[in-house]
């Protein structure tokens, strides 16, 4: 009876199905956003939806001389983690006691899942293109995992666990300058975690023509940009839950409001981003990485750890 | 099949091959895809991976070395897609053929679904040509030529076939 349960909650709500509607909202919204800075109309609500329909009833092309396994397995494999991460967020922000102590470590490994799928098929499909994305991915990531995993130890420090449910009972981070501080590094983060511009080198579509992606098509290919559309619906969550947890207290409708409200704020930012930068060379971002953000990041540990 | 058209028709994404062409109606192609037209709000987006494609667009003459390359990239274009010749060089080479170099017109050896005429079009003719083209196959009056392949028995097709492979 628990099992099948859990499986339920995986397949519909807060699994696959909500966060598959989510994040194609959310990737539309972004989408609206670009047109609108661009001053255009920009595409209908259900463009998303449309977009990963017609690649269902696409062929799937697999590279002759690829791991074909491992190709067409990666694209389930980010599915699936980043699945689970988001019912991981919406099992603790449903009922702040249901989940186990130590799974914001486990979300930080889920949420890691899905550039290392980009990674492995682009590496199985065997074109010099989509091994030169995947190696930027993987530079990329070792470049923004520390200040991430740096920034996320201050509401740690803080609320004293390591727990989502007791971070999002506990005063807002965003309410002390360690916390601001972690905020912004985590945003910079975020936007290389969901590889968009100034980020975007392991796709860049002018010179990679597509990078780590360019063999995909089909199906395979609509589970890869199902997976990106979740990541830019889960991640500002993931960032909500973490620092402005405490924020949200009061009746359910007023959580509700001011919970999307702050989660609509964090995409949009990152959308304004995307649209108001140009994409920096890989060495730059290891860089911009490796310095300046990870300094900021140690400063606010150390006023966490201090007690600011 | 007609899930097939809608769902095609619905979200489009055209990859534009440029071969030995003069390069007017390429830059007619980026200024129809440009925010002025906006294209994206019918769905149609430039891809940079041939194998992200539903359309092929293709513009200019193919000399004998590219024709090679043109017939390559069109085998590599997964299943249900759509070729539009852009521009009057794809269907008769226009003052191209008489060239040394000038091998056939492309849609000898290339299935083109439909011909936008122009030297160059402009952008609201391309334009204009694709949501033709969109009503055509939601109506029925008009099948990827990909789709024919599969209906149409090896047998009746085969002297053409054998004559421009």
């Amino acid at each position: 009876m628990k099992g099948s349960m859990v499986i339920l909650e995986f397949l519909l709500f807060p699994g696959l199905l909500f966060t598959a509607v989510a994040g194609l909202l959310t990737s539309w919204v972004d989408r609206k956003v670009t047109a609108w800075v661009q001053m255009r109309v920009g595409p209908p609500l259900l463009q998303p939806f449309y977009d990963i329909r017609k690649l269902f009833i696409k062929e799937t092309c697999v590279p002759e001389s690829g791991a074909i396994g491992m190709f067409l397995l990666a694209p389930l494999l980010g599915l699936a983690a980043v699945t689970l991460a988001s019912m991981i967020l919406w099992r603790t922000l449903l009922d702040s006691e249901a989940t186990f102590v130590g799974d914001l470590i486990v979300l930080i490994y889920l949420l890691v899942m899905p550039a290392l799928a980009v990674m492995l098929g682009s590496f199985a499909s065997r074109n010099p293109l989509a091994s030169l994305g995947g190696s930027r991915e993987v530079k990329l990531m070792i470049a923004y995992e520390l200040p991430l995993v740096l920034a996320l130890l201050v509401p740690v420090i803080q609320a004293g666990s390591i727990r989502l449910g007791d971070l999002l009972v506990s005063p807002a981070p965003v309410t002390s300058l360690p916390g601001v501080l972690a905020l912004l590094v985590c945003i910079a983060c975020m936007q290389a975690k969901l590889t968009l511009v100034p980020f975007d080198m392991p796709e860049a579509e002018t010179e990679l023509s597509g990078g780590a992606l360019i063999e995909y098509s089909g199906p395979p290919l609509a589970m890869f940009k199902l997976t990106r559309a979740m990541m830019l619906f889960t991640m500002p969550m993931l960032l909500l839950v973490l620092f402005f947890g405490g924020l949200l207290n009061g009746p359910a409708w007023k959580q509700l409001l001011i919970g999307f409200l702050l989660w609509f704020v964090l995409v949009a930012l990152t959308i304004v981003i995307r649209n108001t930068t140009p994409r920096v060379r890989i060495d730059q971002a290891v860089r911009f990485f490796w310095g300046p953000v990870s300094l900021v990041a140690l400063v606010a540990v150390t006023l966490a750890w201090l007690g600011w | 099949m007609i899930n097939t058209i809608n769902a095609l028709t619905r979200s489009l994404n055209v990859f534009h091959l440029a071969g030995s062409a003069c390069n007017n109606c390429d830059i007619e192609i980026l200024d129809a895809l440009t925010p002025r037209y906006d294209l994206e709000r019918f769905g149609i987006t430039l891809v940079g991976s041939i194998r992200h494609a539903d359309v092929l667009l293709v513009s200019g003459v193919f000399n004998r070395k590219a024709a090679i390359r043109a017939k390559e990239l069109l085998a590599q274009i997964p299943r249900p897609y759509l070729v539009l010749g852009i521009g009057g060089c794809p269907c008769t080479g226009l003052m191209f053929q008489n060239s040394y170099n000038w091998d056939r017109p492309p849609s000898d050896y290339m299935n083109i679904d439909a011909f936008v005429p122009g030297c160059p079009p402009k952008p609201e003719a391309i334009i204009s040509a694709v949501v033709k083209v969109i009503e055509g196959l939601r109506s029925g009056a008009l099948v990827p030529r990909c789709l024919q392949d599969q209906t149409v028995t090896a047998g009746a097709r085969a002297p053409g076939a054998a004559e421009t492979a």
